[in-house]
């Protein structure tokens, strides 16, 4: 199959593995966000379905426990008409002693066409790459890069906003472990959007600036006149090393609530990655409330996977 | 009839005796024969031209992995790639299975090392089974053969202990080694923390992790007027300390490896395994101030850290890779550099490679003195190569230099006067 190509500009899409965002160019972000654009409205159809991926195979490898994003690859996948298929850790050979090596090239002998890989360590799907023919597109890899999400994320302001470039985007929470952080941060601000990130000091992590993000000292000169803000999920699992005293003091100091969203812009839009802890890093009312656009980056993670998927399988 | 050898018009590099000049080194019955004297009639000759003759290079870091781990590298194999690499003798740690904590292993080195290609001087454990609860029995293996003890691979956390092995080595005339870095702050890291950790999202270890114990180690050293050696010092921090020591008489020494002179962390891209090791590549900052280290004086040797790991070890995730990178073969090479740069002249390489180990592990060596062990190693300072994984002695292949094009590689390794390596010019 031939690469995709922008019938306009003669730009075309070289990218076989999806890795991370920083392995994008602004103009692949750009072409992905316009193909997700184009493939929302086959998910408003009432068969919502394309014959696009027929005959193809997408192995969804989960190797950390996901809801959300393993639905939505496979609800994505399927909607292109290719046939999916998921293995997750509990019933992958890991278990019994394979390395992950071997567990690839058993998979790749099957001929899969892309696979959809979620690894808790970082460069996981990387190393997939080096082992197998098929396709990878990284589902989330340890505190490294989730890129699918990045592209909602930028999908989903783009929609509300009409644009990405000069816009304040703000990121609170834990950036140390934040896969989406990494990816938010490396494409917001190559689509020239400003990134600026706070959270306790125990969670960020050195050099952030290098990845072209401005760390705030306070949460009030984080969110001030910001254009999205973007709070990530603290994942209670990671309290028996603690980065700050107790849910109840974070919730108290760093949780987004409807008193500091007052300081972003009026239009200002409010993002979460999801999960949501209700009541620790998002309070109710404004999850709940008017400016939240939290679902509708779940509905564009469809499309933005269904764009992925289309545009690997033309370099696969 | 006396077995001699002559290595003819070398230059060579003898900074224990003042000496570097065009020459002839003559070797009878496994000694420096007087310098002058004239060559016996049945004299073997060896052409070195435009070769540097210097004692013996000794890597005063390695692991062999004999016994235990014998699929990674074995006695024969790691004394085999050291001499291909140039040196003559190599100090090896004691985290073998079972450690090198008594006798019985430290026996088992040795008689196996009488059949390898380069002197091997033991490392006893400083702590039984390196648990780090208890010392070993330091007098017995130092009967045994052991120059020195560490618990290398891991820290002795218990300072008392760190203290009572100061003291007690002191006693049996044993250097003690420390491996040091603070567990707490590099807990569940697997590479420097900063701004390449962060963009990988690898967890990081500050280079204070190392710090804290080097200072640790200084203060007991200064306080028990002990001496310590610091094993494979990374950081500016810790270089920074052990300056500020030496200054003030503490008697504390140092060693660093190519690999944190040469490389940093962003070797690490693309999850390289070949590039993890502890202490990890640290920054350009830490790179430069290592260097900087070598070129004063505050550390004094050059050596290894040869970890050979097998495919089993490294063929994995990064976060689950073993720790540790082969070095016997591009030290040598790595090390010139700095000569060909400026950084460094003759004198100095030969003192961080060959004299200054041989003081700081008590062992004769690092001298070309008429009478001393025929030890030498002969370099070609001009040779260049490309190091790839065929040509690689060592068992294991980790090596994050693969691929690379180096230049100096070794012609003839000697040990009493006996060739135990050449190559081919």
């Amino acid at each position: 199959m031939n690469s995709r190509h922008s019938m306009t500009s003669g730009y075309n899409f070289t990218q076989k593995h999806i890795l991370g965002i920083h392995h994008l160019s602004a103009d692949d972000i750009d072409f992905i966000l316009k193909t997700a654009d184009s493939f929302k409205e086959i998910s408003t159809r009432a068969i919502k379905k394309v014959p696009t991926m027929r005959g193809l195979t997408v192995v969804n490898l989960f190797f950390e426990p996901s809801t959300r994003t393993r639905l939505s690859f496979e609800i994505a996948a399927k909607r292109m008409s290719a046939d999916t298929y998921n293995i997750s850790a509990s019933t992958s050979s890991t278990v019994k002693g394979e390395t992950l090596i071997d567990t690839a090239r058993n998979i790749s002998a099957m001929k899969p066409d892309i696979i959809i890989m979620r690894h808790s360590f970082a460069g996981a799907p990387d190393m997939l790459t080096r082992y197998i023919d098929a396709s990878v597109i990284n589902a989330g890899d340890g505190s490294h890069e989730h890129p699918s999400q990045g592209l909602l994320d930028m999908m989903t302001v783009r929609e509300h906003k009409g644009r990405l470039e000069g816009l304040k985007v703000t990121i609170v929470g834990d950036i140390l472990h934040s896969r989406v952080a990494r990816s938010d941060i490396l494409g917001f601000t190559r689509m020239g959007a400003r990134v600026f990130v706070y959270g306790p000091a125990t969670m960020i992590p050195p050099g952030l600036e290098e990845l072209g993000a401005t760390v705030c000292s306070s949460l009030e000169e984080a969110v001030a006149d910001a254009d999205v803000v973007m709070t990530l999920r603290i994942q209670k699992e990671r309290q028996k090393d603690p980065l700050f005293p107790s849910l109840r003091e974070y919730a108290q100091k760093y949780g987004i609530n409807r008193r500091i969203l007052d300081r972003a812009r009026p239009d200002a839009i409010v993002m979460h990655p999801g999960p949501i802890n209700r009541g620790v890093e998002l309070m109710p009312d404004v999850a709940d409330g008017p400016r939240s656009v939290i679902l509708d980056q779940v509905t564009n993670g469809v499309a933005v996977r269904m764009a992925l998927l289309y545009l690997v399988m033309g370099n696969s | 009839m006396a077995e001699s050898l002559l290595l003819q018009n070398g230059r060579i590099i003898d900074p224990d005796n003042g000496f570097d000049r065009q020459g002839d080194l003559l070797i009878v019955d496994g000694k420096v024969a007087a310098v002058g004297t004239p060559p016996p009639e049945d004299v073997q000759i060896v052409d070195v031209r435009g070769c540097w003759v210097m004692p013996g290079l000794i890597d005063m870091h390695v692991h062999l992995r004999e016994p235990g781990e014998e699929y990674k590298e074995d006695i024969e194999t790691g004394t085999r790639a050291a001499a291909a690499g140039g040196f003559t003798a190599v100090a090896c740690m004691p985290n073998t299975r079972p450690v090198n904590d008594c006798l019985a292993v430290t026996s088992l080195i040795l008689e196996r090392a009488a059949r390898g290609s380069a002197r091997v001087y033991p490392v006893g454990a400083i702590s039984r089974g390196s648990r780090g609860e208890s010392l070993a029995d330091f007098g017995e293996m130092k009967e045994a053969g052991v120059v020195a003890v560490s618990d290398d691979g891991m820290p002795v956390v218990d300072s008392q202990l760190m203290r009572r092995a100061l003291e007690y080595a002191a006693d049996h005339r044993l250097t003690v080694i420390s491996h040091s870095e603070e567990l707490f702050l590099s807990r569940h890291g697997v590479m420097n923390e900063g701004p390449v950790s962060t963009r990988l999202g690898l967890k990081g270890i500050p280079a204070a992790a190392e710090a804290i114990m080097v200072y640790r180690d200084i203060a007991l050293a200064e306080y028990t007027g002990r001496p310590v050696h610091i094993a494979h010092v990374s950081t500016a921090m810790a270089t920074d300390l052990i300056r500020a020591a030496k200054t003030r008489g503490v008697r504390v020494t140092a060693e660093t490896t190519p690999h944190y002179f040469t490389l940093t962390d962003e070797a690490v891209q693309g999850y390289n395994t070949n590039a993890k090791m502890n202490p990890p590549l640290r920054s350009e900052a830490d790179r430069r101030a290592v260097l900087q280290g070598l070129v004063d004086g505050t550390l004094d040797a050059v050596a290894t850290d040869h970890a050979p790991h097998s495919t089993l070890e490294k063929d994995v995730e990064f976060d689950l890779a073993a720790n540790g990178v082969i070095g016997l073969e591009t030290a040598v090479p790595l090390t010139l550099e700095l000569v060909r740069r400026g950084v460094i002249d003759e004198q100095r390489f030969v003192r961080l490679l060959s004299l200054n180990p041989a003081r700081i592990l008590n062992v004769p060596g690092g001298s070309l003195a008429p009478g001393q062990p025929a030890d030498v190693s002969v370099i070609d300072p001009a040779e260049q190569f490309v190091y790839t994984v065929d040509s690689v002695m060592s068992k294991s292949k980790n090596s994050p230099f693969l691929g690379r094009s180096l230049q100096g590689r070794a012609v003839m390794t000697l040990v009493d006067g006996r060739v135990m390596f050449s190559r081919p010019r």
